[in-house]
């Protein structure tokens, strides 16, 4: 008799640095060093078991690998979420001289337009597992905007604590659900700190805190759709923006696990990193070749990942290091033009954090660190509808004319501003 | 013995809780950051051997903060701690 596949391929949670073992539960850190916990799966259970056919027979969503992610019974949140369009960016790569180039379009994402609704359909989906009624986070909009979504769809109590000098549009975005939003006078590390305390304190599923472990494996579907898009096989280069350093990690282990699982062919793919100049430290370090990076006040209109003292910094730096990878950093005009850039020729309109990740790559081409005839993704994770204030005088506003064909054709098609009376 | 250290209180997250009898706070002796955290390598060894890596270098899973800044952007282990500073151990990994 042919064995059932198991329910779940989870083993444990493990510490990254003493290896210490420790149960399913809401946890961030080792007791012995502080170290972060990772889940721990079983992948010789998966060979045979999670394969190219297992995977497409799935939902399209980012569910599709629920056998890769740490959840025990049926998914609860996120049912639509992930999936997004990997984007073969031709006239991007003519405009570049680069010969294969591809977008991985998370300002697409559902239902928030970025990439945390991944880590959060996973986190949410784990705090109903655990029993939790209340869930929030620490954020810089984008994910108190989707935790937001995720608990109202859900049902959950939310507070989301956030810097009191976010975007319009994302603090609209997340109030609409109705969550209890916490404005607090600093930046992101501030609030992140204030968070800890918090998740210390209260019994809540913070889930960039106690629930971090699970929340940043669903980081990795960002990866495996980039594989699966492709058509199971991995870009040489993959080009991911660096806050708390969630997704440069896990997009670099979900490669790892498919690797290991036979599903693609092993080609070496080199990850790299992607900072504003006004928050860099990790940038910084892998410049100037440390490997403890030095925190920083975060100076950058890239507020969603102005992030000065990242969590999985020493990891980031690690793993580009280790994949051959290197870093850069945007200035803010060079943000704005990379957001122009990516809108004029391929249609897409990204946040600030992505005008950072297309500047840094095109950074990285220009340099030699991304030769020009190597396969590359650019991973875009937010959504320019978001930040509209970055975008303000950046257009000459068009001329209101009456609605007289006289008019368009003497003021729109003649070009004679002058005649504009309306 | 007598000493005219200030008494600064120090906040202690759960996770350390175990290695100081389950207190919240500590009140410990010092007058820098380096002289409280060694105050408490004395007095609760077991946490002590938490917060360093090796002697003299923190734990880089650890963030210390005095008055809730990070003492990174102060002078390190030298911040100056005087009466009225509050001092807080909280776990770096967190956020993202």
């Amino acid at each position: 008799m042919e064995m059932e596949p198991a329910m779940s391929y989870v083993k444990s949670l493990k510490s990254r640095e003493s290896g210490q073992e420790y149960p399913i539960e809401p946890r961030t850190v080792c007791d012995i060093d502080f170290s972060p916990v990772e889940v721990a799966y079983d992948y010789k259970a998966m060979q045979g078991n999670v394969t190219r056919q297992s995977i497409e027979a799935g939902p399209l969503s980012l569910w599709r690998y629920k056998d890769l992610l740490p959840i025990e019974g049926e998914p609860k949140a996120g049912l639509h979420s992930g999936w997004t369009p990997l984007v073969k960016a031709d006239k991007l790569a003519a405009e570049l001289g680069v010969k294969e180039l591809y977008i991985k379009d998370d300002s697409a994402n559902y239902p928030s337009f970025s990439y945390k609704d991944r880590v959060v359909s996973v986190a949410i989906t784990k705090a109903i597992e655990f029993g939790f009624d209340t869930v929030g986070c620490a954020s810089t909009g984008n994910l108190a905007h989707s935790v937001a979504a995720h608990a109202a769809a859900a049902g959950l109590h939310t507070f989301v604590m956030v810097p009191h000098d976010l975007e319009a549009g994302k603090m609209v975005g997340m109030s609409v659900f109705g969550p209890k939003v916490v404005r607090i006078a600093g930046n992101y590390d501030d609030v992140n700190r204030l968070c800890s305390q918090i998740a210390d304190k209260y019994n809540w599923a913070i889930v960039n805190v106690n629930l971090r472990p699970f929340y940043t494996e669903g980081a990795k579907t960002h990866g495996f759709e980039i594989a699966e898009q492709l058509g199971w096989k991995l870009p040489q280069h993959t080009v991911l923006p660096v806050a708390g350093g969630t997704i440069l990690p896990k997009v670099n282990k979900a490669y790892k696990e498919f690797i290991r699982l036979g599903l693609v062919d092993d080609n070496s793919p080199v990850i790299h990193g992607a900072q504003a100049q006004g928050c860099n430290p990790i940038t910084t370090a892998i410049e100037e070749g440390e490997e403890i990076f030095r925190p920083q006040k975060p100076k950058t209109i890239a507020k969603s990942i102005a992030i000065g003292n990242p969590a999985d910094g020493y990891y980031v730096i690690k793993d580009i290091l280790n994949s051959g990878g290197w870093a850069a950093s945007a200035t803010d005009p060079e943000i704005i033009d990379a957001i122009k850039l990516l809108a004029r020729t391929q249609g897409i309109f990204t946040e600030p954090a992505g005008g950072t990740t297309l500047a840094c790559a095109i950074k990285l081409i220009q340099s030699g660190k991304i030769p020009k005839d190597e396969s590359i993704c650019v991973c875009i994770t937010g959504n320019g509808l978001k930040t509209l204030e970055v975008m303000e005088n950046q257009f000459q506003a068009a001329p209101v004319i009456k609605a007289k064909i006289k008019e368009f054709d003497e003021v729109i098609v003649q070009g004679n501003n002058a005649a504009a009376t309306a | 013995m007598t000493t005219t250290s200030t008494i600064i209180p120090v906040a202690i997250p759960t996770a350390l809780r175990a290695q100081v009898d389950g207190q919240s706070q500590l009140e410990i002796p010092g007058d820098s950051v380096k002289a409280v955290l060694e105050s408490i390598n004395t007095q609760y060894p077991d946490l002590g051997k938490r917060l360093f890596k090796t002697e003299g270098e923190l734990n880089r899973f650890i963030n210390i903060y005095v008055n809730d800044e990070d003492i990174r952007f102060l002078d390190n282990l030298d911040t100056a701690a005087k009466a009225g500073d509050e001092l807080a151990i909280v776990p770096a990994i967190a956020g993202g």
